[in-house]
């Protein structure tokens, strides 16, 4: 069994409440940060441990927290993207709401490390009730003397507060995400300047997701060099997975990064293996923008090695056979799921999504959205196939935001592995509307 | 600009308390920020107007916080959470997205309309019931579900929504507030 370096005390009974948080243990690191430690200080453990964004992109948090710009007289902001939406995500949200206080701790080791006087946690709109249970775990954490003026002696004062969205995936984009925060449409800025020279209120800002936030406890406690013990390479310590789908036990699992990942699948600490007995017959490991992989892609990448729950496995192949560890979010389909649909179903998420700004996100969503459908529904045309990889080619990499690849991947994706299931679709307009495809067979190496 | 009544809506103030929380939410910010509280403040209108943003409860809105009316339309017609016409005293939002879709919610949502005789988007006649089909909630792993008020659903089948729905007629559903906190 691997380590739990943040969900080990997420059962422990009351862990909500600040009494018995803290007999686990909690708020040492804000002790050992705000009492023997320099901000600086912090920060190079953060670099030692190797900690990577846990949100979906994976850059690297120590570097991102040096690029901040840090002029004389101007306030520096730390936000946490509590904004989690993408499909197949919802580590964060177990997190905040049996652990909240283990956030809290992160932020206020995070915002001492970059010098931010005043911290927000922006959540989206919908995860209402846990707004109400952070605020309560803040509350707590003041009465104690965790937040406000003067910390333990330290000279050190932090405000913290929560702040809600209102339905919007596209706020977990970080500039998304500060003009929501400024009371504003969620469109995402052109950058440069990056947030860390010009973030909320034009003042330099960070944006780390809830788990990236909570990663730090552990490594001031331990220290960067332990954190970076657990795992592999560049993929260090420890990682949410919120696993979903036709498999026996759906969930959020604290991973070792580097397990593999036909044991996350089938090993009954994880997901328990395939419901009802049936076959594999996909997977989107890193939630619904990353690269879908077909079933003989999945434990194995296209050289035959062993596939591991790390950030470099996951992407072995490229995108022609590989996909992303992304947010975590890994979604197992069995082999009654239907290709086409499942693709048409992450088509609408987008288009509903999309800002409007980029107009080839903006129309290019919606039109993949409207073949994809007319193929599921047995109206599509052969010549519709190449037609949605082109328009997913004109949209990626033609946006101002990340939005746009995120729409134009999955059906990518989806295309190259499952081509002979569209086409299927097309030859087959009736059959499709009665039954699915099964299994796309391996192609053979020539 | 015109407006129909029904989009306009009755005249609407703040209740004392939640004025009070309205206030209290543009303090959390700098001095001159206090714009950023709109969000929430929004969350508080609607719970406070029956579930709906009518053009009275905006323009409300933009008074109190001292913003001009175009400031707040154009947060409120952004935001999926806020709805712009009346809707009734339960609005089930069905997450339909990837997760949820393989686990039967279309099954779920076809099965409610069916049963209420309405709609995704429609009001039941007698004022209780609004269907609304959502984008991911982040409940992948207890699917299928639906959001009523400020909670989560999950783990939905036909008996659980057959429950749930007499449970409502009876009073017995707490739907939660962004205000009573």
């Amino acid at each position: 069994m691997g380590r739990k370096l943040l969900l080990e005390h997420a059962q422990v009974e009351g862990i909500r409440s600040y009494e018995v948080y803290r007999k686990q243990g909690g708020y040492r690191s804000v002790e050992k940060a705000l009492k023997t430690m320099s901000p600086d200080g912090v920060l190079e453990e953060v670099k030692k441990s190797g900690l990577r964004g846990r949100g979906g992109a994976g850059f690297p948090t120590g570097m991102k927290w040096s690029f901040l710009a840090k002029p004389e007289g101007v306030p520096r902001y730390l936000l946490c993207n509590a904004d989690e939406s993408e499909p197949g995500t919802f580590k964060d949200r177990y997190l905040m709401e049996k652990i909240p206080h283990l956030l809290i701790e992160g932020m206020i080791v995070s915002s001492f490390a970059l010098g931010a006087n005043t911290s927000y946690i922006y959540i989206r709109g919908e995860y209402s009730w846990i707004v109400f249970i952070l605020e309560k775990a803040i509350q707590e954490a003041y009465a104690n003397g965790w937040l406000g003026k003067n910390i333990l002696g330290s000279g050190y004062d932090l405000d913290l507060y929560v702040s809600p969205g209102a339905g919007a995936y596209i706020c977990g984009e970080e500039t998304a995400l500060i003009e929501s925060l400024e009371g504003k449409r969620g469109n995402p800025r052109v950058k440069p300047p990056f947030p860390a020279v010009k973030g909320l209120w034009q003042s330099p800002t960070v944006v780390n997701n809830v788990e990236t936030i909570a990663a730090v406890v552990p490594i001031v406690n331990e220290g960067g060099d332990e954190y970076a013990k657990i795992g592999i390479g560049k993929s260090t310590g420890t990682k949410l997975i919120s696993a979903g789908g036709n498999i026996n036990r759906p969930g959020v699992y604290e991973i070792e990064l580097g397990v593999p990942v036909e044991e996350f699948i089938y090993s009954d600490e994880y997901c328990g293996g395939m419901k009802n007995g049936k076959k594999l017959k996909a997977c989107v490991p890193g939630g619904s923008s990353v690269p879908i992989l077909p079933h003989f892609l999945i434990n194995r990448t296209a050289n035959g090695e062993q596939r591991l729950m790390t950030y470099e496995s996951l992407s072995d192949g490229g995108f022609a056979t590989g996909s992303m560890l992304g947010s975590g979010g890994f979604i197992v389909y069995d082999e009654d799921q239907c290709i086409v649909r499942n693709t048409w179903n992450f088509a609408r998420f987008y288009r509903h999504e999309s800002c409007g700004q980029c107009s080839p996100c903006r129309e290019g969503t919606g039109w993949m959205e409207k073949v994809l459908w007319r193929m599921e529904n047995g109206q599509g045309k052969m010549s519709d196939i190449d037609m949605l990889v082109d328009i997913a080619k004109k949209i990626e990499g033609n946006t101002i935001c990340p939005l746009g690849d995120a729409a134009a991947w999955p059906v990518a994706a989806a295309i190259r592995h499952f081509r002979e299931e569209f086409e299927w679709h097309v030859n087959e307009p009736k059959a499709c509307m009665e039954r699915n495809y099964g299994l796309v067979r391996e192609p053979v190496a020539v | 600009m015109t407006t129909t009544s029904a989009t306009n809506g009755t005249p609407f103030q703040f209740s004392d308390a939640a004025l009070a929380e309205v206030k209290a939410l543009m303090q959390k910010f700098p001095e001159g920020k206090h714009k950023s509280a709109i969000l929430r403040v929004l969350h508080i209108a609607q719970d406070e107007n029956n579930g709906w943003l009518s053009r009275a409860a905006l323009d409300q809105v933009a008074e109190t916080m001292q913003l001009s009316p175009i400031e707040v339309y154009e947060v409120a017609t952004f935001y999926s959470m806020y709805n712009l016409e009346p809707v009734g005293k339960y609005v089930l939002e069905f997450c339909h997205t990837g997760p949820c879709a393989i686990e039967g919610a279309e099954r779920m949502v076809a099965y409610t309309q069916q049963k209420l005789g309405i709609k995704t988007g429609e009001t039941t006649e007698d004022g209780m019931f609004t269907i609304k089909e959502v984008e991911c909630l982040g409940a992948c792993g207890y699917a299928p579900m639906m959001q009523v008020g400020i909670y989560y659903h999950e783990h939905l089948n036909e008996a659980k929504i057959d429950q749930f729905l007499e449970d409502c007629r009876a009073g017995k559903i707490d739907k939660g507030s962004w205000k009573m906190h």
